[in-house]
């Protein structure tokens, strides 16, 4: 079965300082995996050379058996990538709903059209406000961003992505900051995702996020440590060295 | 704009000639050409986040092309015309290639480096451009016939110009690709994940905001029957920069009554005092420092803190 | 064979403005992230003033210091009561610079008048040298000279020196800088007094070989662009190579090509855009 995500040896330095030392992994279709590892242990440049803003040193990088390690970011998104970011990169003087319509837009042909008026686009609009209620913000999409919640924010985020009908979906720590109240929210969101997107999750909050998981890679100096189903990964000794140790 | 205004104004603008001597329509199509240059300069600077110091490249080389053609080669202008705003347009393509290899301030350093050559080259290259004596015995085309040299006919004509690129610009802002346009001026890093092509869009749209300001280039060798290195100068592209800072580069309206401002500045006080690059200097300060989002909204604002 | 001579040592006079010219206006983008564009203005103003200086003290280096000294001052007041308000408007520094620049320009012009005014070489160094047969006109020769030794100079600065060090360090990484408690205020008013201070002298040096004329700060700003562009932000050495190679195209595409020199500086710099967008020693901007 051809991998949705496979990395092979990818290696990444800043300045001399190894930030991902030949990491090798392959996500399953539809499988959910969660990556962990203390801070700085190299998860956010891990999604950030998977998504090709980051520039490897040598490796690889396939989506769905494709090569993707030579395409520019906006490339792997029409491949079939999408991702959330840690830090909302919203568009804050817009409203939902054009925040939306701009993911939609990012793969749509409708994109170069420069006399027609973006407002006469109906079925973009009324596709904006679905995927704005899978996430159940459809009564805040005319706000802009600016005057909603963080939590509200946060499900804006995993809005934009979802309407990118991604078949890799990459949730970068999409619980920070939430309350216990939001962050259950927030799970049954991710748990509702179809099968036929592959998700793979980076995160600090163990409680939630294990629960999402089928199979966890533990990194640590950029290094993968333990890998396996949850509970090969929870009984490894490895596992506590690497977040009670060192 | 809401319909009724532009409705009102566009009766005002056409019913002009009527009531004003000619000094006046001849300002007012000054203003004109300027609010094309201006406008078409915000779609860089004000929805694509990319400012440019070099918009006069395509105001200079479009009225040089055309003059060239006309003086050397004996071509008629509707051949000149096309030509000029083609090989105008082309060149913004190659200068696109090259200053978008940068953003912000790398960027901006790239269109004033490349219009600065142009403005250098023009007055060196003295077998085609006859340096700084510029090219004069310039005619004003004949549309359909029309006597051109008559100050209310160039007028009409500027304003049926002005009026199409308004409009063309206006629906390309509120496109879906003016959208994308923005979305990559807030946000570039981001919407390329989404899958926009960044550098793209915004090499089109230099390329487009080149078109226009050939086109501005066009009307202004015709209004003046004249062109003279100094239209390639980085004061020109400063002048269209402090055009769309005045009036405030969140809209479209704002480079066209900021260009209004500008121009009926320099002609104002071009008859008063001669150092009109040192007030233009003074009010470039004035703008930044106190009113940045421009004047409109900086006179509005101070205009609300008054009456409380 | 002595106009090959004659030229390359104008190329080599012209690299050495062009350096001191554009080491400041490197600094001040490296460092601040401004892009100065009131630095060709800086130049003509300190020509101006030296030639009022010479009027009471005929002694060119006097009044290449002196000068240097008073727009170092004003670039200092400059910075102080109007950039720094600006702090983060990146747009709005460069334009203000270029306002400030208008009115530089129009100053000059009220205040000097519009007629080129020549500086006088000084005298020990108006007769040529001759060596091997060949005659050099000294002045260029000593132009030459205080240009690498400023070159030199500056090295040292940012090599050996406390300065040098917080320069070099806001340069890399600012808020790494900050977070170690450079006074990072200070620093700038300092790196922008230095740059206008080069810019200021320089202005006058040059004057045995440019004059003071109206548009001198047009004709000398697009280069420092070209070279700045060419050896890349924040890179003293770029300046020092890039400033000695667009020396020698202008004045080799002046001399030889007149009416297309300015078109032969595109080359260097579209080439160097094409295949090394930082510069060829430039850092990440």
């Amino acid at each position: 079965m051809t991998p949705a995500l496979q990395i092979d040896g990818l290696c990444k330095s800043f300045g001399g300082l190894p930030a991902i030392s030949d990491v090798t992994l392959a996500v399953a279709p539809g499988e959910r995996r969660l990556i962990i590892g203390p801070n700085g242990a190299g998860k956010t440049t891990l999604f950030n050379l998977i998504t090709g803003d980051l520039a490897r040193d040598a490796g690889t990088v396939s989506l769905f058996g494709a090569d993707v390690t030579r395409l520019a970011p906006h490339q792997r998104a029409h491949r079939g990538l999408a991702r959330t970011y840690q830090i909302i990169t919203l568009f804050a003087k817009d409203t939902l709903e054009h925040n939306v319509l701009l993911s939609l837009l990012g793969l749509s042909r409708v994109r170069w059209k420069t006399l027609a008026a973006l407002t006469r686009h109906a079925d973009l609009y009324d596709e904006a406000r679905r995927v704005l209620g899978l996430v159940g913000l459809q009564h805040l999409a005319q706000r802009p961003i600016s005057e909603v919640a963080y939590g509200e924010k946060r499900r804006v985020e995993i809005a934009m992505a979802l309407a990118q009908k991604p078949r890799l979906l990459l949730l970068d720590e999409p619980l920070a900051g939430l309350s216990r109240e939001e962050r259950a929210a927030m799970k049954d969101l991710i748990t509702g995702i179809p099968r036929e997107v592959t998700v793979v999750m980076i995160e600090h909050d163990m409680d939630t996020a294990l629960d999402l998981a089928e199979r966890i890679t533990v990194l640590h100096y950029g290094k993968i440590i333990v890998e396996g189903t949850r509970v090969e990964v929870v009984a490894d000794p490895k596992t506590r060295e690497v977040y009670l140790g060192d | 704009m809401p319909h009724k205004s532009l409705a009102i104004l566009g009766v005002l603008l056409a019913a002009f000639p009527w009531v004003s001597g000619e000094y006046y329509v001849n300002l007012t199509s000054q203003i004109l050409i300027a609010a094309i240059f201006a406008a078409s300069l915000n779609l860089l600077v004000g929805y694509g986040g990319l400012p440019s110091l070099g918009h006069a490249s395509f105001l200079g080389v479009s009225a040089y092309f055309s003059a060239w053609l006309y003086l050397k080669l004996g071509l008629a202008h509707w051949v000149t015309a096309p030509a000029a705003l083609l090989g105008t347009t082309l060149m913004a393509g190659l200068f696109g290639l090259i200053a978008l290899r940068a953003t912000g301030l790398g960027f901006l350093m790239l269109t004033l480096a490349l219009s600065q050559v142009l403005w250098g080259t023009a007055y060196r290259w003295v077998s085609v451009t006859d340096g700084d004596n510029g090219l004069r015995g310039l005619t004003r085309p004949s549309p359909f016939g029309m006597n051109l040299d008559d100050a209310t006919a160039f007028y009409y004509f500027t304003l049926a110009i002005t009026v199409a690129a308004m409009w063309l610009m206006a629906k390309f802002v509120s496109s879906p690709f003016g959208a994308a346009l923005r979305g990559t001026r807030d946000q570039p890093r981001r919407m390329a994940a989404l899958g926009h092509d960044v550098w793209l869009v915004r090499w089109i749209t230099f390329v487009y905001a080149g078109f226009w300001g050939a086109v501005a280039g066009l009307l202004f060798v015709y209004y003046n029957k004249y062109i003279h290195p100094s239209s390639l100068s980085l004061i020109t592209s400063a002048e269209g920069m402090l055009s769309v800072i005045a009036g405030g580069s969140g809209t479209l309206a704002g480079p066209i009554l900021g260009a209004a401002i500008i121009v009926i500045l320099k002609n104002y006080v071009s008859s008063y005092i001669q150092y009109w690059n040192m007030l233009m200097g003074f009010v470039f300060l004035a703008i930044v420092i106190f009113m940045p989002q421009g004047i409109v909204p900086g006179v509005r604002d101070w205009w609300a803190r008054r009456r409380q | 064979m002595q106009f090959w001579v004659i030229q390359t040592l104008n190329s080599l006079a012209l690299g050495g403005l062009l350096f001191l010219l554009s080491s400041g206006f490197s600094l001040i983008f490296g460092l601040m992230r401004i892009a100065n564009l009131t630095h060709g203005a800086l130049f003509m103003l300190g020509a101006y003033v030296g030639v009022s200086i010479l009027r009471h003290i005929p002694n060119l280096w006097v009044a290449a210091l002196l000068g240097g000294l008073v727009i170092a001052a004003l670039g200092g007041l400059f910075e102080r009561l109007i950039l720094r308000r600006l702090l983060g408007n990146e747009l709005g520094q460069v334009l203000v610079t270029l306002g400030v620049a208008f009115i530089i320009a129009d100053f000059c012009l009220m205040v000097w008048g519009g007629d080129p005014i020549p500086v006088p070489t000084p005298p020990a160094l108006q007769e040529p040298l001759t060596v091997a047969g060949f005659m050099f006109p000294a002045y260029r020769l000593v132009l030459v000279a205080i240009a690498i030794g400023a070159a030199i100079a500056l090295y040292l600065l940012m090599e050996r020196t406390r300065l040098g060090a917080m320069i070099r360090a806001g340069v890399d990484d600012m808020d790494m800088a900050r977070a170690v408690g450079i006074p990072v205020s200070r620093l700038f008013t300092t790196v922008f007094c230095l740059g206008a201070g080069l810019a200021g002298a320089g202005g006058i040096l040059g004057g045995p070989m440019l004059s003071a004329y109206p548009g001198l700060d047009a004709d000398m700003l697009p280069l420092a662009l070209i070279v700045v562009i060419l050896g890349g932000v924040g890179s003293l050495f770029g300046a020092f190579v890039g400033s000695f190679i667009i020396g020698f195209v202008y004045t080799f595409g002046i001399a030889l090509a007149p009416d297309l020199a300015y078109v032969i500086l595109f080359l260097p710099m579209i080439f160097v855009i094409a295949f090394r967008p930082r510069g060829l020693f430039g850092r990440a901007t």
